[in-house]
């Protein structure tokens, strides 16, 4: 009993796609946005999770790695990793890292910094991305892209390493979207009977 | 027959399981739990693999 495909079930080849125009021109990653704005606005709009059951690109990437390509050892995760504590205490731990690259993004906004051409990965690494520098724009337009890239290229790996780990979509335990998206959902329905 | 049951507490409402099962018997409740319809529910145990949080276990239900 195969499942008859949407269209939306192909969205996974947004995932490749937006990191492969990173290499190409940083500038891309603003798009990024797209994938942080619709889940909370759907959420706040009384769609629930619509945006992780159905359209999120990542979600189904890791889908389709962890079994069609055999990605994943398929064993169940710790249970700490889906623990209350854990999952919101990773959210306010990517929140704080978001502000501070949002706050980057300020300094060389008002010239109290100057512009890094860096992709930082997992927080530490940092590589030199100089290469997908190509249109000038103001630098803090193009601060914004080095750090949101390095955002989307530090959870992406999050979740590649969980994969190959745990289950396939075992990112989606503690994907800091997912688990805002289901606060809000919690706390908008919190008389609801569930 | 067994039946599957989620620990809808944890439940992370991710929708895995909501997508594999072949009787749509699984609905993402207010975005917030999964829940299963029984009288639908086919047992084929499907769900209970595609979780990545291992909530799903089948039980006996009356
Ligand atoms: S939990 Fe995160 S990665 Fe998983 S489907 Fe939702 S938004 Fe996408
Ligand atoms: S056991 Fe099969 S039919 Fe029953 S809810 Fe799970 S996937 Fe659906
Ligand atoms: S797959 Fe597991 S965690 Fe995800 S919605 Fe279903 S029961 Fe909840």
């Amino acid at each position: 009993m195969k499942k008859v495909k949407k269209w939306y079930d192909y969205l996974w080849i947004l995932t490749p796609v937006y990191l492969a125009l990173g290499f190409f021109n940083i500038l891309f990653a603003w798009l990024g946005l797209v994938a942080f704005f619709t889940p909370l606005l759907i959420s706040i709009f009384g769609g629930g999770k619509a945006y992780c059951n159905k359209y999120c690109a990542r979600g189904q990437l890791f889908q389709l790695l962890g079994t069609k390509f055999k990605l994943s050892r398929n064993k169940p995760c710790p249970k700490w990793l889906y623990s209350k504590g854990f999952r919101y205490g990773f959210l306010t731990f990517f929140m704080i890292m978001f502000i501070q690259m949002l706050y980057n993004t300020y300094l060389v906004f008002g010239g109290a910094s100057d512009l890094k051409q860096v992709v930082t990965l997992l927080w530490t690494f940092k590589l030199p991305w100089n290469f997908a520098y190509t249109t000038e724009v103001s630098p803090w337009i193009a601060q914004f892209s080095f750090g949101f890239y390095s955002v989307m290229m530090t959870s992406t790996i999050l979740g590649l390493i969980t994969m190959f780990l745990f289950k396939p979509r075992t990112w989606c335990v503690y994907c800091p979207m997912g688990t805002m998206t289901q606060g809000i959902c919690k706390l908008k329905y919190r008389n609801k009977d569930i | 027959m067994k039946k599957a049951v989620i620990d809808e507490k944890n439940c992370v409402a991710c929708g895995c399981c909501a997508r594999v099962c072949p009787r749509n018997a699984i609905i993402i409740h207010r975005g917030v739990t999964a829940k299963v319809e029984h009288s639908v529910c086919i047992s084929c145990g499907m769900c209970v693999r595609s979780c990545p949080a291992s909530l799903i276990k089948m039980e006996e239900t009356v």
